[in-house]
């Protein structure tokens, strides 16, 4: 090392360090740098005092806040449902069908129902519960297992032909183009099934149809086609259709037939969830 | 101090420099990842965990050749809004036989560790085929493709191997049983008594997931989109607050 040199008199002294010939000044750090850089150092000390820190053989050190985040987590679920607890339990104590009227739970579960149905429902029903190809839109008059609040209940805390609740709704359509029915007698019912509600493809055939309509569907569509809430039968008579009312769809569904299955949500939601959730489907403009 | 006069002995041998600077980092990083393995509330155990069945590993074979993993995470945070929204928070336990882990932390798509269940086969095969039938506000692209193309599980068996010797505790029985396995989850009219012992009764789904003949990829993707977060049953099990 060599000895430290000044150029000025005004410099700092160096460090010492000599790299071929190049050396460095010893500058001071600048001072506010210096106070965050040792506030930072107690800082650390005090952190790891309060929080879990130090691992040891069976656990970490707790730290004397006691900190954990799956007690965080479940303290602020505490929270959020002993606020709610009143209300909730009113709800699950209310009559079905007096909860959408009541002038204090009715909002409620309108509103409760509606976050529920965002989260849980919207990916089938559509976001703003008007369905899909499949997946009913439940803003219309049209139910398949009955629109009355208990019905609806039933349906959301149950499911559909679900393989996890042994209560859910089950009805099953044959699928009729297997070795069943003939294809003339399919197109045939296909063209009645159109002239209930409109116009058939080929009217020359719907005489045929019905007969065939008569003898196979009328047992649960019923003699008129106008379904069957009690098994699930869609009315085929009203124009609403659920997986399409063109010739070809409608040959798919007697060809192949239809499986569509709800799950049950008694499973994962409360049961204030559950029923707040058919009082805000009810309220949708097809309750009755 | 004599110690620091020595810094340029270190300073001026890159080689020694290089080989202090590496036992630093080596230190450091025992002190971090060694705890890992014997800390109680990082090897908590769980009850209902079981490994992949073959059909569900290749579907998450599938799931990370396609990329899901670049939208869509598998880890549900310990907050309160998650929870609600997704169901309990993730366990570690329950991806102690993902490899690698699927816990990502960029969600484009909606968190997918406890998507099973949740919809109907049908629904998965309409959303993989065109997203936005069903979800009309969603970017997600279409996979249609995946039901086109037939599989065999010629070598699930070998993917369960290499699983093994990671640690997933696949029994000689699974590893032998692989493809007969594999083709036996998709067909509800196949002989899935074996599978069911080995896999267990209660986790396992065996359902014709695309609804068409054959094994598809998209049987092994939704057979494996089912399953996941089903394993651990929360309503008999209640993880630690103290953890």
């Amino acid at each position: 090392m060599s000895k430290p040199s000044k150029k000025f008199d005004s410099d700092p002294n160096t460090t010492g360090h000599v790299w071929d010939g190049i050396e460095e000044f010893d500058n001071p750090m600048p001072r506010w740098w210096l106070w965050v850089f040792y506030v930072t150092i107690i800082w650390g000390i005090g952190y790891v005092i309060a929080y879990p820190a130090w691992p040891g053989i069976t656990g970490a050190t707790k730290g004397v806040l006691g900190w954990s985040t799956r007690a965080n987590v479940a303290a602020d679920i505490q929270a959020a449902e002993d606020k709610l607890a009143p209300i909730n339990a009113k709800l699950e104590a209310a009559e079905l069908t007096q909860i959408t009227t009541d002038p204090e739970l009715g909002p409620y579960a309108v509103s409760a129902g509606g976050a529920v149905f965002k989260t849980w429902c919207a990916q089938c029903h559509g976001s703003g519960a008007a369905g899909a190809v499949g997946y009913p839109n439940l803003l219309d008059n049209d139910w398949l297992w009955g629109g009355d609040i208990e019905n609806i209940y039933l349906t959301v805390n149950h499911g559909i032909r679900n393989t996890e609740d042994d209560d859910a709704r089950y009805s099953e359509m044959p699928a009729f183009g297997d070795d069943y029915l003939e294809d003339d007698q399919i197109d045939a019912v296909v063209n009645y099934v159109m002239s209930l509600s409109g116009e058939a493809k080929d009217a020359s055939v719907v005489a045929a149809g019905a007969e065939v309509f008569a003898d196979e569907c009328s047992s649960c569509h019923m003699e008129d086609g106008t379904g069957d809430r009690s098994q699930g039968a869609p009315n085929l008579a009203d124009a609403i259709w659920l997986f399409g009312g063109d010739y070809d769809s409608i040959k798919e569904t007697v060809t192949y037939s239809r499986y569509g299955v709800m799950p049950s949500w008694g499973n994962r939601l409360t049961e204030a969830q559950v029923r707040a959730v058919s009082a805000y489907v009810h309220q949708l403009g097809g309750g009755e | 101090m004599a110690i620091l006069d020595k810094h340029k002995i270190l300073e001026t041998n890159a080689t020694l420099l290089l080989v202090c600077s590496f036992l630093v980092v080596t230190i450091g990083g025992i002190v971090q990842i060694a705890p890992l393995f014997w800390l109680e509330n990082t090897i908590e155990d769980v009850e209902g965990m079981r490994p992949y069945t073959p059909l569900e590993l290749a579907g998450r074979d599938i799931y990370l050749r396609e990329g899901c993993y670049v939208c869509h995470s598998q880890m549900i945070r310990p907050m309160r809004d998650e929870v609600e929204r997704y169901g309990h928070y993730s366990l570690a336990a329950e991806s102690k036989y993902d490899h690698p882990f699927q816990w990502g932390s960029k969600r484009t798509g909606p968190d997918l560790a406890r998507v099973g269940g949740r919809y109907s086969d049908d629904w998965h095969l309409d959303h993989m085929r065109n997203p936005q039938s069903v979800v009309p506000e969603s970017i997600m692209p279409k996979y249609g493709f995946l039901e086109k193309k037939m599989i065999d599980g010629k070598y699930i068996g070998d993917v369960m191997k290499a699983n093994a010797i990671v640690g997933v505790p696949y029994t000689e029985d699974m590893l032998e049983n692989a493809q007969s396995d594999f083709m036996a989850q998709a067909d509800p009219d196949s002989d899935y008594d074996g599978l069911l012992e080995r896999y267990g009764e209660v986790s396992v789904n065996v359902r014709n997931f695309d609804g068409q003949p054959g094994v598809s990829e998209m049987d092994a993707m939704i057979a494996y989109l089912q399953m996941l977060g089903t394993l651990v049953d929360f309503s008999t099990f209640t993880p630690a607050a103290s953890r």
